[in-house]
């Protein structure tokens, strides 16, 4: 990364009478006094003027700023930071595609509708679930159409219930789009493995719950072995258990949510199926479900009839739209390409070496590091600062000081259940070469926090800018460029 | 070092009555927790409290933590300050960086609470 | 095709490391009756170039191209200079996370206090979010967003809101006990203000217009602004076409409260629906109600200008349910897209963008109109969108001239009982007079 060149903002660099397009002369006859009575604005004060060569330089240089998958590792755990393969832009840029207007009659878009129920059928067959929604924009937002479903079915049958049980070890969108839903959260502690117990469970569940929302394998990255027991439990008082697939990336081709018993997941195509995370969306979020929720699904619905493809909303007990037009379509292009380049071997194998690589770290910096649980894990496995500690040394101190070493931190702020968390996911796309280069600067943080604390205490010294002051700006909050007087 | 005027609660609020008065404020235990407090939350004037029910929120970077009333009554007062310097409850959790004031309800609830002593003994226990 | 850089040596060392025979060994603790047996159903591997053949062939069953389109309705047709594409094309930007690392993530920290800037400029508000997922859900958390600081249960909604944003409002609000009620519009294609006179009381924490509304029509902001106010109500103004804001006055400084909408038209592809690009400002005071990301500038140890996220005690990771929003991701890559688009344009091109639309729109209207049989339905003044009536169902028209490769707008009965007649059309930089005339030519034929 350039260390020198310290990039204004655009507004800093502008001059007045600059632009960097050149737009086409009226082609019709001018008229005057279209917006008669309409308060209209003489000037857009404070937007930038600048070359087209200023924008390239500004963009090229603020893209230099940014750690990516591209350059290096990137193990936040929860996230799948795994390598976005570059064919799949290429497909999603195809103008066939980028070109359609949403609202086109539907025959003149069946390749569009057909790509789109390809993907509905391919991750019914990964999940063994019956049907899918694409129209979910990001996995919170598939949380909360799932939700929403199991309200409807509970609605449906005469009383929508009262409460979610959640477990603690949960992210955070969990309990909110619950709440949003409509329902009160009850929070279930993790046993001394990190997972749910089975009879607390059956203590509070009761026919007032609507739904047990779970994670699986967990945000410890620890499977859930008895969750068709738990499954059971729940069924029997009429609930509905709900899979938060943002660790499918563990699972697929191994397992299958459907054959768990899960009635509804939310899988995340920028997770699990390598769509660019692009600096924080767009995501998707898709949800799948099994045949007692599919009426219940939003409108439209893709449909097959004679091998002409149409949306159909004429679905009376849907839950509505929870969208415009249909979802995050190029997005499910990525999404659709890559299970088509993998295979049915080649899933399995990302799922496979997935966890390899992250037990390969684990079993490498165990004993190093603290372990809260020792209980085996799948795709990403939680450390604690716990030794560092002693030395006066945090999880954002290493965190921290691994960006010297060129390195992307794990997962700190969850699971909230393991103090000074590192949650790493290292994801089957990281060569050995790169897993041992983060092993050995985990170790090397490590003797530096016994030897040097105040080293990391005072890290990054080799980024763009150092340790940041977030109170500052959240006290006296600066959220946009003013011009000064 | 917990002022023996004070009286506590579990979730670290303070309370000191003064006649039919009394003020609230969150404990230096407390405000050490949360770090640099960025913003807090204050009732209206006037709201009626339950023992236990919430005050307002004070927030830090990366938390939230609600305030509870130790004891029922009326909002009589706020600390206007807060909104404009929220660290004085960082600076003096106990003096200046006071919540509310509130109009005692019943004061028998005031034996509920613990004394400076209990207290310290009660955050020898927590950080076990 | 595989992207794993694990070759079968580097597995046998690091199972060595592991202490484990076998990579089924590392899935023991999945209980064996829920394993899968063989393989997944799934078609057989592609290479990268039967990939792209194959995508190309499902493309080929796409006509849409073919057509000169007068579509719009909340996804607009316009012009992206190249410079968009390519610089949004870049790694850097394309593949990082959420900047949960600010030292490491300057470039879409800035990127996003920039947009958040530029939409405050256009809106006329104080603060802005980081974005949201499209102008329908921004339009839904306008209403949840009024409802927490209003804490009133009635919600006014315009009925000449985008249908699909009714909908999705709809969605939201069912499980919370909220009354939401639509608000009639006039022969100007305006809220009707009668019915909102009858709609309004000081129960009601919103009136949510969108403007242009969706029939194109301009709504009057400053009144329905005062009517709100003077019921203790918040406006919230809806914008699906915000190349519109190039001209017509900010929102903010008529006196709107919140203002959300659609960014698409700022350099996203039309892309059959997604990604698009939800945006929301608001007036100082309700910073701690705004849903989303938002992030702000600072100082480093050294005294350096930086950015962070901030103010994220409003979100779900750490207030969980008690959060502003479940609203996790936003769309950084596309408010990136709109960044770079935006500052190309800047402050005149962005002008003269509004300004060659509202033209070509006022002819369109000209033409299509001297034409017998075709009126303007509604008299109000409009941006680059208008319905007409047709003397006959539109549904026949449209079919007819989609014989002769023309796509000539929206009908509107499908969503509006009684409109069967009319259509929503839509004009943009990209129609030339040529393409105007052809699609005047081809009615008249149609209708003769």
């Amino acid at each position: 990364m350039i260390n020198v060149i310290r990039e204004p903002l655009i507004f800093e660099i502008s001059s007045p009478g600059k632009t960097a397009v050149k737009l086409p002369e009226l082609d019709v006859p001018e008229k005057k006094d279209l917006l008669n009575g309409v308060p209209v604005r003489n000037d857009i004060e404070g937007f930038p003027e600048v070359s087209e060569t200023e924008i390239t330089r500004h963009f090229t240089r603020l893209s230099q700023m940014n750690y990516c998958v591209d350059f290096g590792f990137y193990p936040l755990g929860s996230c799948t930071m795994k390598y976005n393969p570059k064919v799949n832009e290429k497909v999603a840029s195809m103008s066939c595609f980028t070109s359609s207007h949403p609202l086109a009659p539907e025959k003149l878009v069946q390749g569009n509708l057909e790509l789109m129920k390809t993907l509905e059928k391919l991750l019914c067959e990964i999940t063994g679930m019956d049907a899918v929604t694409l129209q979910p924009a990001a996995g919170a937002h598939g949380e909360l159409t799932g939700m929403m479903l199991i309200r409807a079915y509970h609605t449906a049958h005469g009383n929508p219930r009262k409460y979610v049980l959640i477990p603690d070890s949960a992210h955070g969108t969990n309990p909110s789009s619950a709440h949003i839903c409509g329902y009160t959260v009850k929070e279930i502690k993790s046993s001394e493995k990190g997972t749910i117990s089975v009879e607390d469970l059956a203590r509070v569940m009761d026919e007032e719950v609507a739904a047990l929302m779970v994670t699986n394998p967990n945000t410890l990255g620890v499977f859930e072995s008895d969750i068709c027991q738990i499954a059971d439990i729940v069924h029997a008082k009429g609930g509905f258990l709900y899979m938060d697939g943002a660790n499918m990336n563990a699972l697929a081709g191994i397992t299958r949510p459907g054959d768990m018993k899960v009635d509804v997941l939310h899988l995340n195509l920028h997770k699990t199926f390598s769509t660019p995370h692009g600096g924080g969306g767009p995501g998707s979020g898709p949800v799948a479900v099994k045949k007692i929720l599919e009426p219940y699904l939003p409108v439209p619905v893709i449909e097959e009839k004679d091998g002409q493809y149409y949306l159909n909303y004429d679905r009376p007990q849907s839950i509505g739209r929870v969208k415009s037009f249909y979802g995050q379509f190029l997005v499910m292009l990525k999404a659709l390409a890559y299970i088509l380049a993998l295979g049915p071997k080649g899933i399995r194998e990302m799922a496979e070496v997935a966890v390899l690589n992250s037990n390969y770290i684990r079993k490498s910096l165990e004993g190093i590091y603290h372990l809260k649980y020792d209980t085996p894990t799948l795709h990403e496995c939680v450390f604690s600062d716990k030794y560092q500690k002693d030395y006066g040394v945090s999880n954002l101190d290493i965190a921290k000081r691994l960006l010297d070493y060129g390195l992307h931190p794990p997962t700190m702020s969850f699971p909230l259940i393991v103090h000074g968390a590192l949650m790493i996911e290292p994801t089957e796309t990281e060569s050995r070469r790169d897993l041992d280069l983060f092993i050995e600067a985990m170790k090397a943080i490590d003797r530096e926090a016994k030897e040097n604390p105040e080293l990391l205490k005072s890290a990054p010294h080799l980024t763009y800018v150092r340790r940041l002051d977030e109170v500052q700006a959240a006290r006296n909050p600066i959220l946009r460029w003013e011009k000064k007087e | 070092m917990y002022p023996e005027n004070l009286y506590y609660t579990k979730d670290h609020e303070w309370l000191k009555v003064e006649g039919e008065e009394a003020v609230v404020g969150i404990t230096d235990f407390a405000q050490k927790q949360l770090g640099d407090i960025i913003y807090v939350d204050l009732p209206q004037v006037g709201k009626i409290l339950e023992a236990h029910q919430t005050i307002g929120t004070v927030e830090s970077v990366k938390s939230v933590s609600d305030v509870y009333s130790p004891v029922s009554g009326e909002v009589i007062e706020v600390n206007s300050e807060l909104s404009q310097t929220p660290d004085l409850i960082n600076k003096d959790p106990h003096g200046q960086g006071w919540i509310v004031r509130l109009k005692i309800k019943d004061k028998s609830e005031i034996n509920n609470l613990m004394k400076a002593a209990d207290y310290e003994k009660y955050l020898e226990g927590l950080e076990h | 095709m595989s992207y794993i850089p694990i070759s079968e040596k580097d597995k046998k060392e690091m199972l060595a490391r592991i202490g484990v025979d076998s990579i089924e060994q590392l899935f023991s603790c999945i209980p064996e009756n829920i394993r899968l047996k063989g393989d997944l159903n799934l078609p057989a591997p592609l290479s990268e170039l039967e990939l792209l053949e194959y995508f190309e062939e499902k493309g080929r069953k796409n006509s849409y191209e073919k057509y000169l389109s007068f579509l719009g309705g909340g996804a607009y047709d316009h012009f992206i200079p190249a410079v968009v594409d390519y610089l949004s094309s870049r790694g850097e930007f394309l593949t990082p996370y959420t900047p949960y690392q600010p030292e490491v993530s300057q470039g879409t920290l800035q990127v996003i206090f920039e947009f958040q800037t530029l939409i405050c400029q256009l809106t006329g508000l104080d603060i802005a979010n980081a974005s949201l997922y499209d102008g329908a859900t921004g339009a839904a958390e306008a209403v949840l967003m009024a409802y927490r600081i209003k804490n009133k249960k009635r919600l006014l909604v315009a009925s000449n809101l985008n249908p699909e944003y009714r909908q999705v409002i709809y969605t939201y609000t069912k499980n919370l006990g909220l009354e939401v009620v639509e608000l009639p519009y006039e022969v100007t294609g305006k809220i009707d203000k009668k019915g909102l006179e009858s709609s309004l009381n000081f129960e009601t924490s919103v009136i949510l217009c969108q403007s242009p509304n969706y029939f194109g029509v301009i709504e009057d902001i400053k009144s329905l602004a005062d009517s709100a106010h003077q019921h203790d109500a918040l406006l919230a103004v809806v914008i699906s076409e915000p190349v519109s804001l190039g001209l017509l006055e900010a929102p903010g400084k008529l006196g709107a409260d919140i203002v959300t909408g659609e960014a698409q038209s700022f350099g996203l592809p039309l892309s059959y629906g997604g990604p698009y690009l939800g945006f929301m400002a608001c007036k100082k005071d309700f910073v701690r109600q705004l849903p989303g990301r938002i992030a702000g500038q600072t100082v480093d140890v050294e005294g350096r200008r930086g950015f962070v996220l901030t103010l994220s005690t409003r979100e779900q990771h750490i207030r969980r349910e008690k959060a502003t929003s479940n609203i996790c991701t936003n769309q950084a890559y596309c408010a990136l897209r709109a960044t770079i688009y935006l500052e190309t344009l800047g402050r005149q091109g962005l002008k003269k963008l509004a300004w060659l639309n509202l033209q070509k729109t006022a002819y369109a209207i000209e033409q299509l109109t001297s034409i017998p049989g075709v009126s303007r339905k509604f008299n109000g003044p409009v941006f680059n969108e208008f319905v007409l009536e047709f003397p006959e169902a539109w549904e026949k028209i449209n079919q007819r001239l989609e014989e002769k490769g023309i796509l000539g707008g929206l009908g509107l009965g499908k969503h509006y009982p009684g409109l069967e007649k009319c259509a929503l059309i839509t004009v943009t930089e990209k129609h030339s007079k040529e393409k105007i005339d052809r699609y005047v030519q081809a009615l008249k034929e149609v209708l003769r």
